[in-house]
């Protein structure tokens, strides 16, 4: 009984800022304004299937999918040199990474644009060290390395997490049978990290699905994102019917991905969902 | 006692707490009651005013001012229009102006209490989104034109069809703006930027897919910062934002396209969501007044509406035509108009343009 009082304030945000939101967008994704009026309409939802919205979804779902990938490949190491016994400044380490998310989303994210551009600090650096200049602002590199710096630590402390949790005597007992640091790490840690992973990838991937700062920031507003249109439809062109369409649609799509990345799991317990 | 606390006058924290509070619980701002925390909620572009004017308006009527800025009228609609604050004064531009008017989204002003309208220049007046004059006061206006580098650019530059030439492959910066973007491209056209055309905007979309690989970004604000750090040779630009980056580099020039452009007036006017539409009023006529918005052109260097204000300016300026273009310069320029029904054909286009690229 005590249990639901204590409950009872989440409860209510989550309805009031959740769930009651969630029906709003569906509401609006299947209805549509005519003579004044909302009636039912599948029309909105219809559209986000024409192939100019799914070529915007499927250039989203190629960016997000690299960046969360390139997040995996450093944050997993990351993650594992964190945990390793031999590592002393593991606090000092944790704080350089998270410290970065206390300052401003946006200004991060400005940031690189003074870096990147033709002209900027690392050309700069570049051309005095005699190096070819680089040049990939607003190109496809820079809004995946946008994301990537953005969303790292979303990836590595879920997966540190976990791998912090793993009984040692484990890897011990592997390593007097006989196991390789190799096979210790491939038959003993990662199955064992597999939670954090599946976590951390879901919480890269879906920021980076939806973003819509860094690709017009860092992308120069070169191509519409998913999270651009959706932005557009509800700033410029006030079609909230689309826009909810599209987000409705994007929510089922990550809900399915999520549900399939659980059950390749195979158990529901730990991780984040 | 709680709520005086709160409604007392002091820092930027305390009024946007106030804001929210206010947003929140939907409080009417008499709640408040007593003289000097009289409130009034001013919704302005970015970097848009001299901040200072605001605190010498609050010395002198006794009236607290809530500033919050936004980057273009679409969001200043759609903000406005979803309620929440109460916004007692709005800076939006002519046609979004036209759209709130048509929505019964304004309150009409009472003329009687802004006596320094009188400043404000004829041309500036009955303009086709505001004709009887009832609902906006001009705060500045400009045009739309190419900003560019004088050491990357040697060519005059009097055409917007310079912004297509593959020389300057990846050196041009477009406005990341469906209205502003695909209304010079039916100038260029020859085409009203107005137009609703379908066979009209076809050809702009064409036009505008046809120079994407050439345009380094489609950006906002940040353009500023590119020009003058001499990140690209052009940019489309307004003529007030052009202004100020010439003043910062000394290579930048503008130049207003013989195709004609967009003229614009930004005017102040008083949204239905207003609790207190007097406050509202008092500060209209404080922004017209000649000192004050003397302090405003010398702050934002846009051009101003106001005679006396003008009057005052270095001859070279007021006689530049590429900041004070008379009408007669601007005979092949509109004003945007509202075409609240054609959003969805210019979100396709815009949409299209984009997702072509590859």
């Amino acid at each position: 009984m005590r249990k639901k009082l204590l409950n009872g304030p989440y409860l209510a945000w989550m309805l009031i800022f959740a769930i009651l939101p969630l029906f709003i967008v569906v509401w609006y994704a299947l209805t549509a304004e005519i003579g004044g009026e909302r009636s039912f309409s599948a029309g909105s939802l219809a559209r986000v299937f024409e192939p100019i919205y799914l070529r915007v979804l499927w250039r989203s779902l190629k960016l997000a999918a690299v960046s969360t990938l390139l997040c995996f490949f450093f944050g997993y190491p990351v993650a594992l040199i964190l945990t390793s016994r031999q590592f002393k400044r593991r606090t000092i380490l944790v704080v350089l990474i998270v410290l970065p998310m206390w300052m401003n989303f946006l200004a991060r994210t400005y940031a690189w644009l003074t870096l990147l551009e033709k002209n900027g600090v690392i050309n700069s650096v570049l051309s005095f060290l005699h190096l070819p200049a680089l040049s990939i602002l607003y190109t496809d590199a820079a809004v995946v390395l946008g994301m990537v710096y953005n969303f790292l630590p979303f990836m590595i402390l879920p997966i540190y997490s976990v791998l912090y949790k793993i009984d040692h005597s484990l890897i011990e007992a592997a390593e007097d049978l006989g196991a390789t640091p190799l096979v210790t790490f491939r038959r003993v840690i990662f199955p064992q990290s597999l939670a954090g992973a599946l976590s951390g990838v879901i919480m890269v991937f879906m920021p980076a699905m939806t973003t819509f700062v860094i690709p017009r920031l860092l992308g120069g507003g070169q191509y519409t994102l998913i999270g651009n249109l959706i932005e557009q439809q509800f700033l410029t062109t006030y079609d909230w019917g689309f826009g909810s369409a599209l987000s409705l649609f994007l929510m089922a799509l990550l809900l399915v991905t999520g549900a399939l990345l659980m059950r390749s799991r195979g158990d529901g317990e730990g991780g984040l969902w | 006692m709680k709520k005086n606390q709160v409604c007392q006058r002091s820092g930027v924290f305390r009024a946007l707490l106030l804001a929210a509070l206010l947003a929140a619980a939907l409080l009417p701002l008499s709640a408040c009651g007593g003289g000097n925390t009289e409130t009034v909620i001013v919704y302005n572009w970015g970097d848009y005013i001299d901040q200072s004017v605001l605190r010498d308006f609050e010395r002198e009527y006794g009236i607290h001012v809530i500033y919050e800025e936004f980057d273009t009228n679409e969001s200043m609609y759609a903000k406005i229009k979803a309620g929440g604050t109460a916004y007692d004064v709005a800076i939006p531009s002519d046609y979004m102006i036209k759209r709130m008017i048509d929505e019964d989204g304004l309150i009409k002003i009472n003329m009687d209490n802004i006596p320094n309208y009188v400043h404000i220049e004829d041309r500036f007046k009955n303009l086709s989104y505001d004709p009887l004059n009832e609902y906006s006061v001009p705060f500045f206006w400009g045009t739309v034109g190419i900003l560019f580098n004088k050491t990357m650019v040697d060519e005059p530059v009097d055409s917007w069809e310079i912004l297509w030439d593959k020389k300057y492959a990846k050196e041009i910066f477009m406005l990341d703006s469906q209205r502003d973007s695909i209304g010079i491209t039916l100038k260029l056209l020859g085409y009203s930027l107005n137009s609703d055309d379908a066979d009209e905007l076809e050809a702009a979309k064409a036009k505008l897919i046809e120079q994407m690989p050439l345009v380094q970004a489609y950006v906002g604000d940040e353009v500023k910062d590119k020009m003058i750090a001499g990140e690209g040779a052009m940019a489309v630009v307004w003529s007030g934002d052009a202004l100020n980056m010439m003043l910062e580099n000394e290579d930048l020039d503008f130049a207003l396209p013989r195709e004609g452009t967009n003229i614009w007036t930004d005017a102040m006017v008083i949204p239905t969501t207003s609790r207190n539409p007097e406050a509202a009023e008092k500060f209209i006529n404080y922004m017209c007044e000649t000192e004050i918005a003397a302090r405003n052109c010398d702050y934002i260097n846009y051009s101003t509406p106001h005679r006396e204000v003008l009057a005052a300016l270095p001859e070279e300026l007021k006689e530049d035509i590429r900041f004070y273009p008379g009408e007669n310069d601007l005979a092949m320029s509109e004003y945007f108009e509202d075409l609240s029904a054609m959003l969805p054909v210019y979100d396709r286009i815009w949409t299209e343009v984009k997702a072509v690229y590859e």
